[in-house]
């Protein structure tokens, strides 16, 4: 029941939610949703986020994500949709809708993919602000965040 | 023949995007340490030092390997060297 999507262009929430609300039973009584948006990098609002992935790979890796949410919660419905290329401050660059009976599982798990995302999707950042460019390196406190989820 | 991606910043540490392995057709079946061995003289010493850094991880067929060095390689694998993730 997952829909999950890697893409370079953007994604319009309202056509997501409408596709999503499409899928689902009178029992789900809940949808929580996650956008992501682009930051600018060092108060330069001209900077630029460049995403990299590993077709096929990529896809697979939020796949399993999915799989592992489904699987501790009754979720009635997800979309994921993540970005790839070249993208500015302020732009969208993931969307997560999770669909359930009641809410603390949609929140739970919308929270639970948005954590995984970050740290075990197929996906790299390089952040580019006048000419200095970077690629973004992996945070503790996201991979603290994602294992805080191993023993619950 | 074994093609080999590099990605992200590992693309820019070797200078190159992919590389293709053509293994010996005689003896045992090639393994990821003698990609390696074969690999290290077409890059600088940095190139290689990033590949075999200890937060890399190598996909084999776009699957994760463990102990990779000991993997077994056949004609047609595609063999992947990721940097740490930074997704989200």
């Amino acid at each position: 029941m997952a829909c999950i999507r890697i893409q370079a262009g953007d994604f319009s929430v309202d056509q997501e939610w409408s596709a999503l609300r499409e899928r689902l039973d009178a029992n789900a009584g809940a949808v929580a949703a996650f956008v992501g948006l682009v930051r600018e990098v060092h108060g330069d609002s001209r900077s630029s986020l460049e995403l990299e992935h590993y077709p096929g790979m990529t896809e697979r890796s939020v796949e399993a994500i999915v799989a592992e949410a489904e699987q501790r919660w009754s979720l009635a419905a997800v979309t994921v949709i993540h970005r790839v290329g070249r993208l500015r401050p302020t732009d969208q660059i993931v969307l997560v809708l999770a669909a359930s009976a009641h809410r603390s599982a949609a929140l739970a798990a919308c929270e639970f993919i948005i954590d995984r995302l970050k740290t075990d999707a197929i996906f790299w950042k390089r952040e580019t602000a006048g000419d200095d460019t970077r690629w973004v390196q992996a945070t503790d406190q996201d991979v603290e965040r994602a294992k805080g989820w191993a023993g619950n | 023949m074994i093609r080999v991606l590099f990605f992200a910043s590992l693309r820019e540490a070797v200078g190159m995007d992919a590389w293709t392995f053509s293994p010996d057709s005689a003896g045992s079946p090639p393994r990821l340490s003698s990609l390696l061995a074969a690999l290290k003289p077409a890059l600088e010493p940095d190139g290689y030092a990033a590949l075999t850094a200890e937060n890399v991880r190598i996909a084999v067929n776009q699957e994760f390997v463990d102990g990779a060095a000991r993997i077994d390689l056949k004609p047609g694998d595609e063999v992947a060297f990721l940097p740490p993730v930074t997704g989200g």
